[in-house]
């Protein structure tokens, strides 16, 4: 088993935290090896960010993605940045409020943001509903070792909310 | 087992190696480094100091290191730059510490949040003056942890600055890892000498050997002044020569143990040279060919980057009819390979400087 995951969007959406969370729950509580990266520039929110996470059940060294198995994306610009990055029968997971797909592959077009928004008042969460409906779409991870490691990298007081977070993903990966 | 950043691994090798002081001034991509160190130092009775600079933090660990305690800073090229007088000062001064330099593109601001291999130089030459310096590459998580440990023990047996070279793709990349409970820390053998009988730069002092610090009621005078061996300045020739070979011999006699290097697969005529990040584009590019095709690639890391062990390097790649140095920027250790391999094999470097990782497929393009 190898995979090459890549989130990618906007500076502030938390997709870094996204990244590590998803490497924490294969890697610690699934056994996986696995490898975080990150790309981001100086500024605190607004600039292009990425994290790649390649999960495997051999030792990995190169740490990037090359040829990614499952891309998820946030915004237009990083869609369009790495969808020619995805393999064939790759799967593009988007958000359909920020994104307009272009390409043949139309992989799963979701309303995480409109959906966030209903749910929260605000977007704060939809690195983890993202997470929440790609373990459903991909079964890469299991939802329980997401509820684990969400535990160790969010604020006590958010904690409730991020787990709804989790489970409201995972509703709208299921289609519902 | 845990997920861990090369550069939180660097904080807690150095918590569990004693370092109990630590000063320094935020600066991307070294700042998880200062933020594990300002969390967990308190908690183990230690002192953290944000410092108004780089200066003054290098001269801040000068002086917890002259008053015995293991102390360390963490900045990235800018910060480097600022902090290489005080680094003069300390081989000087032969005074124990940790600088830890996370590479970012250079020169001046460069590229804060994108990685580089390009203060080799700067690592070996950055300080006026003849001097020596050890300078260590990580290239895994565990690794940072392991040479930061490794530093420790290598700044208090010689009695000098110790630098790690670390990398932004190193630094910031997160593996899953588990820590050693525990490591064996070096401690310089206990003082036996009188107050009276006491040079702190006596001949029988210069490495694995017992020293003072201040506190302890002993006469030290620390200067960045070419000095005599009770420490204070000379202008007299033999002394003045005398301390520069002193310095000298911390490296010259100790090169074998210091020079820390792991290869594989030496015997085959291509060989690769790497270290740090970009190493591990250069593993997984001989693991591919090997793959595709039905042939061998020798494969060196260098892990201590500073000594440069000529002869070392010279009868391990005496084999090699092409040498391949991969690096990220235009060619730092590349000119010292050629001076190794000289005219016996082929020399081809693959180097990248536009702030991204080198891909296998570029080094897989010139075997």
């Amino acid at each position: 088993m190898y995979k090459e995951i890549r989130l990618a969007g906007t500076g502030g959406q938390g997709l870094i935290l996204a990244g590590v969370i998803l490497a924490e729950a294969v890697g610690v509580y699934e056994g996986k090896k696995v490898i975080q990266t990150q790309s981001y520039g100086p500024e605190a929110r607004g600039g292009a960010s990425r994290t790649d996470v390649i999960i495997s059940d051999t030792d990995i060294l190169y740490p990037k993605a090359r040829h990614l198995d499952i891309l998820a994306c946030l915004s237009q610009k990083s869609y369009d940045s790495y969808i020619n990055d995805l393999k064939e029968g790759g799967i593009v997971i988007y958000d359909t409020f920020y994104v307009q797909a272009t390409a043949a592959n139309k992989g799963y077009g979701l309303p995480l943001a409109i959906r966030t928004r209903e749910r929260f008042g605000r977007e704060i969460f939809m690195n983890i509903v993202l997470l929440g409906a790609l373990a459903e779409i991909t079964g890469i991870v299991k939802i329980e070792s997401l509820k684990k490691a969400v535990a160790n990298h969010v604020p006590k007081v958010t904690l409730e909310h991020n787990l709804k977070a989790l489970e409201l993903g995972s509703e709208i990966g299921r289609g519902k | 087992m845990q997920l861990l950043s090369g550069n939180e691994a660097t904080a807690l090798g150095a918590l569990k190696a004693g370092v109990r002081f630590f000063a320094g001034y935020p600066i991307t991509p070294s700042t998880e480094i200062a933020e594990v160190m300002a969390e967990e130092l308190p908690k183990v009775g230690g002192i953290f100091i944000q410092m108004e600079d780089e200066i003054a933090s290098i001269c801040a660990v000068i002086g917890a290191g002259a008053s015995g305690m293991r102390a360390m800073t963490a900045t990235s090229g800018p910060g480097f730059s600022l902090m290489q007088e005080g680094i003069g000062y300390a081989v000087m001064a032969e005074v124990p510490c940790i600088i830890v330099n996370v590479q970012r593109g250079g020169p001046a601001t460069g590229l804060p949040t994108k990685v580089s291999q390009a203060d080799v130089m700067a690592a070996r030459w950055g300080t006026h003056g003849d001097h020596p310096i050890v300078a260590l590459a990580p290239y895994s998580v565990l690794e940072s942890f392991e040479l930061t440990v490794k530093a420790v023990e290598f700044s208090l047996r010689l009695r000098m600055p110790v630098i790690i070279l670390s990398d932004e793709i190193i630094g910031h990349m997160r593996e899953v890892v588990k820590l050693p409970e525990e490591v064996t820390i070096y401690s310089p053998p206990p003082l036996t000498k009188s107050r009276d009988e006491y040079y702190h730069y006596d001949d029988d002092t210069n490495f694995d050997a017992p020293y003072a610090h201040f506190g302890q009621g002993y006469r030290i005078h620390l200067t960045g002044l070419t000095h005599r061996k009770d420490g204070f300045p000379t202008n007299d020739p033999k002394i003045i020569k005398w301390k520069l070979d002193r310095l000298l011999e911390k490296i010259t006699k100790n090169r074998e143990w210091l020079h820390l290097v792991d290869y594989q697969d030496l015997d085959s005529d291509t060989v690769i040279v790497s270290y740090g990040s970009s190493a591990r584009s250069a593993l997984e590019a001989k693991f591919e060919y090997e793959q595709r095709h039905n042939k061998k690639i020798g494969f060196l890391r260098l892990i201590t980057i500073w000594p440069f062990h000529y002869q070392k390097l010279q009868s391990l790649l005496k084999n090699a009819k092409r040498v391949i140095v991969v690096e990220m920027n235009q060619g730092q250790m590349t000119r010292e390979i050629s001076r190794v391999i000289k005219h016996n094999a082929e020399l081809i470097n693959v180097n990248r400087y536009d702030g991204e990782l080198i891909t296998p497929e570029e080094i897989l393009a010139v075997l």
